[in-house]
């Protein structure tokens, strides 16, 4: 885990129990990152939300916010939500519905002179551009201007970490991605940790500096988005992260005069780049990133086509828009699939249909050996 | 033509029993609504008990635990030096609580359809308990506590059973409308029975229709809190 240096800005989780919902995490979140929680549903990202608001309290753990300690079993701390100074906008928002846009923003600015809540909260509005709709009742506002109204809510308090429950689900998709697009803005002007409870991947990942993979209430894997994408540390976190070309292969030998080595895999000889992680002989599983399968053109052979050329036929075509999912059963070998993604354009160009022989390129650089399945 | 008398005394002991019974009801609604403990089915219960027993079985216990021999009443004879029973004090005392699920349930209702993410956000807000529930949980159950105060207060001028085992009969101190109208009827005195019992049935129609108009509007109301439109 990376170490994170408590003394600056920054908060630090660590939640363990067995029951109710069992739990063994480490989340560590700098001030100004945004650190994604991700995983199915069940896997806790919520609970770990509502544990650094203190709306639940784990049996055992430490959480620590920049020099304060919020929760510690040991030391039977555990500080109320109300004097942990946390901003939480909450998967339906959880607007006042009593009360109008700008009140329910006020409401939160207790911790400021009274003539000055009514001015502050309508600067809060104007920078989630809502500027004019302050009076307006939460039911007269749409999905995405609540969503607003709870975001300058979360923010008024001048919170120390900002929570954000799965905040984008309610709301069509035009709208998501607005509502992205202004937190990346947003986030320029707050200095305070981030978390994001998403089971977006695609989200995750272009919002998020760091992630971390939950499944049943353990911590997998932390890291940059692309770095957990490319390099899972096992199969379980690769199928979490959207992977579908996991497989198995034995170990063939490592060359490190031609800096590879080579894994034999239902009949095929594969080349990556040289990883001595695995001896000789040892069974892995290894996963490619659609990304880095290539397709060869039908009928006109190129140089390309000897970086791990694998054979097939097109069992499944589904063109979604401008792209075309191809699912690929490896020749020699039944029931193994490649999935992988081309253009609409180039799939109707090369008669890509289903039946139809086809090759493609397994980019060395693109296998990711993991260690087996258990 | 009316015993004004009766019905002052009535609409004096629906009054004080309405200000008693609001505390309660908002204490063990929210109690009932939000918390889980050992017991609450026996609790709740309990409450519910005046709905279903007899007025006279109720009655017949409320006189033994109030009675001059009882803690109750021997605790209230050192303090004023009067007995329990059969007074206008004894009275009220049985009816808070005969009015008990009255007042109690449609606020527990009332607290209950608020979803606990607004009262978890109130406190992410920095509002205190007690500012949550006057700022944010209030405002939003109401309807709750007036629908609570109207059955409470009309359910008191029409108690009858209850009324008769505790406090008797005595004009001014505990012969309330109902039991006017039941000496008219007795005395075969139909037209003032007939006037007193007109007002009665008016004015617990007007209540009931009140409380079932103000439900409609906490239907809509949760709907919006909710997003269910």
């Amino acid at each position: 885990m990376e170490h994170c240096d408590l003394a600056s800005k920054g908060i630090s989780i660590k939640i363990f129990q067995q029951t109710p919902i069992p739990l063994s995490v480490e989340i560590e979140c700098r001030a100004g990152e945004l650190l994604a929680l991700v995983g199915p549903s069940g896997s806790g990202k919520s609970t770990i939300l509502r544990t650094i608001a203190g709306l639940y309290q784990p049996q055992a753990g430490t959480i620590r916010c920049n020099d304060e300690v919020w929760f510690d079993d040991r030391q039977s701390i555990s500080i109320a939500t109300q004097n942990r100074h946390i901003g939480f906008v909450f998967q339906d928002y959880a607007l006042f519905p009593h009360l109008s846009a700008l009140q329910n923003v006020v409401i939160a600015l207790g911790h400021l002179h009274r003539n000055l809540r009514q001015a502050r909260a309508q600067a809060l509005l104007a920078q989630v551009n809502l500027k004019g709709l302050e009076h307006r009742m939460s039911d007269d506002l749409s999905g995405g201007q609540r969503q607003r109204v709870a975001l300058a809510r979360a923010l008024a308090r001048e919170p120390k970490v900002l929570l954000l429950d799965e905040p984008f689900s309610a709301v069509d998709q035009m709208t998501r991605r607005k509502l992205q697009q202004e937190l990346v803005i947003l986030r320029r002007n707050i200095k305070i940790p981030i978390l994001l409870v998403t089971h977006d991947l695609d989200e995750a990942a272009m919002l998020a500096d760091r992630l971390t993979v939950l499944h049943k209430g353990k911590t997998l894997q932390h890291g940059a988005p692309a770095e957990i994408l490319r390099h899972p540390r096992d199969a379980l976190v690769a199928r979490l992260m959207g992977h579908t070309n996991i497989f198995s292969a034995t170990i063939e030998g490592h060359y490190p005069d031609q800096g590879v080595t080579r894994i034999k895999c239902y009949g095929l000889l594969l080349e990556l780049e040289l990883n001595h992680s695995f001896a000789v002989g040892a069974t892995v599983a290894w996963v490619i990133h659609p990304a880095h399968i290539i397709m060869h053109r039908r009928g006109r052979p190129s140089h390309g086509e000897r970086e791990n050329p694998v054979h097939g036929v097109v069992k499944e075509l589904l063109v979604l828009g401008e792209t075309s999912m191809v699912s690929l059963e490896i020749k020699g070998d039944d029931n193994v699939f490649l999935s992988f993604k081309t253009s609409a354009h180039t799939a109707k160009r090369n008669n890509l249909e289903v039946g139809v022989e086809a090759s493609v390129s397994l980019l060395t650089e693109g296998i990711h050996l993991m260690p087996p399945n258990k | 033509m009316m015993d004004t008398t009766a019905l002052i005394l009535s609409l004096k002991l629906a009054f004080w029993t309405c200000l008693i019974l609001c505390p309660v009801a908002i204490f063990f609604g929210r109690l009932l609504a939000w918390k889980q403990f050992a017991g609450k089915a026996w609790l709740e219960a309990l409450i519910a008990l005046p709905l279903v027993l007899p007025p006279t079985v109720l009655g017949f216990y409320l006189l033994l635990g109030m009675g001059a021999s009882s803690p109750l009443g021997q605790f209230y004879f050192s303090l004023t030096g009067h007995h329990l029973v059969f007074s206008f004090d004894g009275l009220l005392v049985a009816s808070v609580i005969f009015n008990l699920p009255f007042a109690i349930q449609p606020m527990q209702r009332a607290f209950e359809a608020i979803p606990t993410n607004i009262r978890e956000a109130a406190w992410c807000c920095g509002l205190s308990r007690f500012e949550s529930l006057w700022r944010i949980e209030l405002p939003l159950a109401w309807p709750g506590a007036v629908s609570a105060l109207a059955l409470t207060f009309a359910h008191t001028l029409g108690e009858f059973g209850v009324v008769l085992m505790v406090g008797g009969s005595i004009e001014g101190e505990t012969k309330t409308i109902a039991i006017s109208i039941y000496d008219r009827v007795q005395a075969f005195d139909n037209t003032t029975a007939g006037t007193m019992s007109a007002f009665l049935l008016v004015f617990s129609l007007m209540t009931i229709g009140f409380v079932y108009r103000l439900t409609y509007r906490r239907r809509q109301q949760v709907r919006s809190m909710t997003g269910d439109k």
